[in-house]
């Protein structure tokens, strides 16, 4: 087992090598001189030299890259061209508002997509099953940011019921601490904002999860199928054990394995919807903050965030790999 | 004896499937629309009309408008209609980009091996480790905005994984005899992947491409929603729901239905028949998922 945590670490660290490479290029490839490119379009000619200097533009290809490698692991990803301020910075701060949206997304789709699916797999061929599978079905063809927007008509314009965008109501006042918003607010005790965090955080959520959910409930469908005309189905039936237990305890957890491989590559999916949830909910995270480096040309931003984004995908992917140990001990890391 | 063709098979097949017959007539009466934009749209899809803007359509009794106007008065079924060319434009030629890059990088792959292989694998696995539509952002971000370079960067995206299926392919069909004998007889290599090897990697690249073509007009759409895919006027779906956001705070919420419900219903129109290429062609599959 540590030697497979040992393996995949450094396969994640392999990977991480060639988007950096990838994304260092990038800059490169981009029209222009670079240094004008990372000091911006309206950068005075010291502030150019010194860029230069920093990042050793003057020197060959190979050595610029160890030098904004160099950089990069001290976690230095240059400033952003916009606020002057460090992209990490930047990038951490706004890490829990994107961490807390699709944490939400997540159990939303687990919540629906788990129960649907293994109703489906159960009644086979009932209106449920149709049902849950046409739904599905539309659930992976629609845009994710229209669906943000019809639930945003529905339900916070139409019927009122829900704030159509932001983390908190503007006369709510919290101080960040965590930058978790719940979190934030449970530990000052302070209740309305933490509801209203909640009630801001339904709508980006439900758009988010649903296109996971969909996926979730198919998988969870046809693993559950897979699992149920095993022997050992049979064998628990034959020894009478209840239907619902034969289930929980012995399809379920069984059925469980490609659903959790599918969790990990969703995350990456997740990341990507988060991109445009965020951009119709006006969420401040990552996504929102890569759309606006786009459109100013704020490069060092690109890199830093594709980087940071790319860390994270991998690192929840290695913990997917890791959980499958514990949730089916037939699975032996050599 | 009669003789059936794989095509002959695989046709046999999809017309049992009712869902893939009906996302089949989806796609012909998009393409149908396409095609004939010009002859169906009732008005100019580009004519503003200020003094006519955010009139609601038939549910309002308005028969000139039927799907009713923009912010700018144009005329939202004829923008639709004229929408689907660029969609079905976008989501083909993406695709085909994708199609060229990954197959020829997957048959280089799987036929030469050693570290052209690894140096393409590698590449391949990266590209999957980001998000598709954050690549496609990153890869706008350098070639710059526009509705030409968001084919081109939801063409790269799709790559890695039509390279990963062809590759896999290649690694089976090159141990074949009939590759070994054009070896053997020293037919050049190029010779061999195209003649050979590329004509029997064929039938994954069409359900995967079919597969594809749904969620490159969904990426492009992204893009256009983004404001990094097609700019105004142009009536790109994703393009016009962005255009007219900001109107549905003020009740006005055709401008923002009527353009998804054409992206939704193109893409499910795509996965329906790709779901059902894919159970014709590879007995395998059918039934999962």
């Amino acid at each position: 087992m540590r030697n497979y945590i040992i393996r995949r670490t450094l396969n994640l660290l392999l990977v991480l090598f060639v988007v950096s490479i990838l994304i260092f290029l990038l800059i490169r490839l981009a029209p222009g001189d670079p240094a004008r490119v990372m000091a911006g379009e309206h950068a005075s000619p010291e502030a150019l030299a010194a860029m230069r200097k920093q990042w050793g533009l003057d020197k060959p290809l190979v050595e610029q890259y160890i030098i904004w490698l160099a950089h990069a692991l001290r976690g230095d990803f240059g400033r952003s061209i916009q606020s002057h301020e460090s992209v990490l910075r930047e990038l951490l701060l706004r890490f829990p508002n994107t961490f807390e949206l699709s944490l939400f997304a997540m159990i939303f789709a687990f919540l629906v997509g788990l129960p649907a699916g293994i109703v489906s797999a159960v009644k086979r061929y009932s209106i449920f099953d149709y049902g849950s599978m046409i739904l599905a079905l539309f659930g992976v063809s629609m845009p994710v940011f229209w669906l943000g927007i019809m639930l945003l008509l529905i339900f916070g314009i139409w019927l009122n019921w829900l704030p159509i965008g932001g983390r908190l109501s503007v006369y709510i006042s919290l101080k960040p601490i965590t930058h978790f918003y719940l979190i934030d607010s449970l530990i000052e005790l302070n209740f309305p904002a933490f509801w209203d965090a909640i009630k801001h955080l339904i709508l980006p959520s439900i758009a988010l999860g649903t296109i996971p959910m969909a996926f979730i409930a198919r998988i969870t469908r046809s693993s559950m199928l897979d699992v149920l005309h095993q022997d050992y189905i049979r064998t628990a039936r034959s020894k009478g054990l209840s239907e619902s237990k034969i289930i929980r305890k012995h399809a379920l957890r069984n059925a469980l394995i490609p659903i959790l491989t599918a969790a990990g590559t969703e995350f990456a999916l997740l990341m990507g919807g988060a991109i445009l949830t965020e951009t119709v909910f006006s969420w401040p995270g990552i996504g929102t903050y890569i759309i606006q480096a786009v459109n100013a040309r704020d490069y060092p931003a690109v890199q830093g965030s594709v980087i940071f984004v790319a860390l994270l995908i991998a690192i929840v992917n290695l913990f997917v790999d890791i959980a499958y140990a514990y949730i089916d001990p037939r699975i032996h890391y050599k | 004896m009669r003789h059936y063709s794989f095509a002959s098979d695989t046709m046999r097949s999809l017309r049992r499937n009712k869902a893939a017959m009906l996302g089949l007539i989806i796609i012909v009466l998009f393409v149908f629309m396409a095609i004939f934009a010009d002859k169906i749209a009732p008005l100019n899809p580009l004519a503003q009309n200020l003094s006519n803007n955010l009139k609601p359509g038939f549910w309002a009794h308005n028969t000139k408008n039927l799907l009713g106007t923009d912010e700018f008065g144009r005329d939202l079924l004829s923008r639709i209609i004229f929408g689907s060319r660029i969609s079905l434009t976008v989501g083909f030629i993406a695709v085909l980009i994708g199609v060229l890059l990954g197959a020829t990088f997957g048959i280089l792959a799987g036929f030469f091996g050693g570290w052209i292989d690894e140096v393409i694998m590698r590449t391949v696995d990266v590209m999957f480790s980001l998000p598709s539509i954050l690549l496609a952002i990153v890869i706008v971000a350098v070639l710059g905005r526009g509705l030409d370079k968001a084919m081109i960067a939801i063409g790269i995206t799709y790559a890695p994984q039509i390279a990963r299926i062809v590759r896999s392919e290649t690694l089976s069909v090159t141990n074949n005899e009939y590759v070994e004998a054009a070896k053997a007889i020293g037919t050049p290599s190029g010779t061999t992947m195209w003649k050979h090897i590329l004509p029997n990697v064929l039938s994954p690249i069409i359900v995967y491409g079919t597969l594809s073509i749904g969620s490159a007009i969904l990426d492009a759409a992204a893009l256009g929603f983004l404001g990094l895919g097609a700019q105004p006027p142009t009536p790109e779906w994703g393009a016009m729901l962005a255009d007219s956001f900001h109107s549905i705070t003020g009740g006005y919420w055709w401008v923002e239905t009527f353009p998804g419900i054409a992206i939704a219903l193109t893409v499910l129109g795509f996965n329906l028949l790709g779901d059902g290429l894919r159970d014709a062609i590879d007995p395998r599959l059918r039934g999962k998922g």
